[in-house]
């Protein structure tokens, strides 16, 4: 089975079927606003609103991300410095708005922010950009290091240990618009996440958005066209820390505190974590890896310890098995619903994710006996996993958890194999037999 | 003043001398598959972590041997089971893959051994001073550190320029194809590369876990100083590995021995510095704080100006 190409390298619709497109694309950005607007009615638990403007400052961020390592082909290792220096600068304007001295409104905060990132991504762009793939992601590096080693030095701007504290509370209304409670800031964020969002896709179509695909599959060819591949990843760079620093901006407002963390190597990391684990082939892609890499962070710093390592086993996982992403995945069953044979699908892979549930419950279980080991003191000798009391200093929990993961491998490597068959049949052209 | 300076070049040959141990390997697994192995200084981690708990039962000399070669089988293991795959999929995705198998390892050394340093010792034998001389002393284990990357260099300059494996390595490094032809498994001369690479990560962090802390955040410190040694040496390069460790590690030295201001600095040239409070930041930063963005900032430089490096040959 073939990969598709990604929906970015797709040529342009061409003839009739533009119209239908065209009404198609305009009625998913509408049906993307109606469930930003939906949602808080939706989910009412008291954590979900938090959670929601997390995942949507992590969708612009994200987003901006693949502007970069998805549509330009850079991989980044420092693009949290354009979005904490974009947000530093808007939690000083927010600063200097609440004391009268700058008329800037709340919902406008973003927009500095931008305008902050894309000010830092011009500055360092300009000669960061000048190589493109192992070069460039050494300088991005160099600079993020640079950037993390001077925000201790400059506390004036980086506010030292304690970083810069803000209050929206105090800037001037717009509309008589206020953003006190989570919720009016939920519609403020989700407001600037479909505008950053449409911004972006619009960019992906621009020619200097084509432009920056032709140059991360063969730059050479594209010099010859007559582009300059340092211009158009130096443009792709700038749009890329504009949206970074709107989602800084975004930060400064729902958070009202940034500190150097913020832009570290760390930050960066986990941007590319979750645009990688989302699928970075697709506009969609680091959208669905941000709402997953936040749900799966803030849902299990919860229950354990060690999160990150978890979400280090799910990326690695998707470099070397998915390296399209989840959303490359569900693009693959394309034809398969198309051909209406999707249905087929449901029972092997039913089985396959069983199996797979079994064999990570054996896992999970194994590794946080071991971290319950490591880390908590003597004198403890159980642990809730999984809904039940185990004693890790015990030999039966870990023969039963050590049987979980082998049976559940063991299955799988069983259920896999037929469940991709399944698949190859669904997806076939042509009539179901 | 002369003390300072004479235990800044030795405290600076030990810390050269680490880096090049770190340095060596990195720049031969890059030279050989064009990967800049994010994960090198997780290796190094692991090393100290090994050591650490094979110590606790039988010693520290057996350590010092034992724990190198369990990193080199799991480094080997990183490239045949995890590198290879991905390599299909080109140098971003290789970089992108080593990126996680750092993070992983990171994670799995805190899940293992906790989050706080462990207490790694000194073996009593070489917690010694050495000499004495003006009126400071140097600890025995510095000078076995350096003993120690001093035996290594040598080692490897012999396999690669003296045997007839080193022979195969360096022909794999310019012409994989033709030795491919030849009868050789080049895949596993990479394998091997890259668990000898390891290993020698692995060694570094034997030796310096007891002086430098041993702590989940111990590759972080080291690892991207080390790429920077590669870098400015030129990718591929072991002499530039070898010259550039050695600069870097006596300029940070130097510059955390020496605690002057900027502002210091000019008004004793006859600059009347620090009279603005607008740049009141800048006139107080001291050298022991430039310190660390230094080898950044020559990273950044070199990058922009001789993308070879000091000694490389080719561009990345």
């Amino acid at each position: 089975m073939s990969t598709p190409a990604p929906a970015t390298t797709r040529p342009l619709a061409a003839g009739r079927a533009v119209p239908t497109d065209r009404r198609r694309l305009y009625g998913l950005w509408i049906a993307a606003a109606v469930v930003l607007l939906a949602l808080p009615h939706v989910i009412r638990t008291p954590v979900g609103v938090p959670i929601m403007n997390q995942m949507g400052i992590a969708i612009v961020f994200a987003l901006s991300y693949n502007m970069l390592l998805g549509q330009a082909g850079m991989l980044s290792f420092g693009h949290a410095v354009y979005f904490g220096l974009g947000g530093f600068i808007a939690a000083h304007v927010l600063n200097l708005a609440g004391r009268g001295s700058l008329y800037v409104p709340v919902p406008l905060v973003p927009l500095v922010g931008g305008l902050g990132g894309l000010l830092a991504a011009a500055v360092l762009g300009s000669f960061s950009t000048a190589r493109a793939g192992t070069v460039f992601a050494m300088i991005s590096l160099g600079v993020a290091e640079l950037m993390a080693a001077s925000s201790l030095i400059f506390d004036r701007f980086f506010g030292g240990e304690e970083g810069i504290t803000t209050n929206r509370a105090k800037a001037p209304l717009l509309f008589g618009l206020s953003f006190t409670k989570d919720r009016e800031v939920y519609y403020l964020i989700a407001f600037w996440v479909l505008v950053a969002a449409a911004a972006m896709y619009a960019f992906s179509r621009t020619p200097v958005g084509r432009m920056a695909n032709a140059v991360r599959d063969n730059p050479e060819r594209a010099e010859f066209v007559g582009y300059s591949q340092r211009r158009v990843r130096f443009v792709s760079f700038c749009a890329a820390g504009l949206f970074a620093g709107v989602g800084g901006g975004l930060f400064a407002i729902n958070y009202e505190i940034l500190t150097a963390e913020n832009m570290g190597l760390n930050a960066s990391g986990a941007v590319l974590l979750m645009t990688y684990i989302g699928g970075i082939g697709y506009f969609v892609g680091p959208i669905m890896g941000a709402v997953v890499f936040t749900f799966l962070q803030s849902m299990l710093s919860d229950y354990t310890g060690i999160w990150l390592l978890y979400l280090g086993i799910l990326f690695l996982a998707t470099v070397l098995f998915v390296p399209t992403g989840l959303a490359g995945v569900l693009m693959l069953h394309a034809p398969a619903w198309r051909a209406r044979r999707l249905p087929r699908l449901f029972g092997p892979y039913l089985l396959a994710a069983g199996l797979a549930l079994v064999a990570a419950v054996g896992i999970v279980g194994l590794m946080e006996m071991v971290h319950f080991i490591a880390s908590a003191d003597a004198s403890r000798g159980a642990k809730r996993l999984f809904w039940v009391s185990v004693a890790p200093r015990t030999v039966t929990p870990w023969l039963v958890f050590a049987a979980l993961a082998a049976a559940g491998g063991l299955g799988l490597r069983w259920a896999a194999p037929r469940a991709a068959a399944a698949f190859v049949e669904a997806s076939r052209p042509g009539p179901g037999r | 003043m002369l003390q300072i300076a004479f235990f800044s070049v030795l405290n600076g040959l030990v810390y050269g001398m680490l880096l090049f141990m770190l340095a060596s390997g990195l720049t031969l697994i890059f030279g050989m598959m064009g990967v800049l192995n994010f994960a090198h200084a997780g290796f190094y981690m692991l090393g100290a972590y090994f050591a650490f708990t094979l110590g606790l039962s039988i010693g520290f000399w057996p350590a010092l041997v034992l724990a190198p070669l369990l990193v080199g089988v799991a480094g080997a293991l990183v490239e045949r089971y995890g590198l290879r795959r991905v390599h299909r999929f080109g140098h971003v995705a290789e970089l992108i893959f080593t990126f996680g198998v750092a993070l992983l390892i990171d994670e799995a050394v805190a899940l293992v051994w906790g989050r706080p340093a462990r207490g790694y010792q000194i073996p009593a034998v070489l917690d010694v001073p050495l000499f004495r001389v003006f009126g400071a002393s140097f600890p025995a284990y510095k000078a076995f550190m350096l003993l120690v990357a001093v035996a290594i260099f040598v080692f490897i300059f012999l396999i690669l320029t003296r045997t007839r494996a080193g022979l195969i390595i360096q022909a794999s490094l310019t012409h994989p194809g033709m030795v491919a032809m030849l009868g050789h498994n080049v895949p596993r001369v990479f394998m091997v590369v890259f668990g000898i690479g390891s290993a020698l990560a692995g060694l570094a962090g034997v030796i310096a876990g007891p002086v430098l802390g041993t702590f989940p955040g111990m590759a972080q410190v080291l690892g991207s100083i080390v790429f920077v040694v590669v870098v400015i040496g030129g990718l591929g390069s072991l002499t530039g590995a070898f010259v550039a460790s050695l600069l870097i590690g006596i300029v940070q030295t130097f510059a955390v021995a020496l605690d002057v201001s900027v502002g210091q600095v000019l008004m004793a040239v006859g600059v009347p510095a620090g009279a603005s409070a607008a740049l009141h930041d800048i006139w107080k930063v001291t050298v022991a704080q430039v310190a660390p963005i230094m080898p950044f900032l020559l990273l950044i430089i070199v990058l922009m100006v001789r993308p070879t490096g000091l000694f490389g040959t080719r561009e990345t």
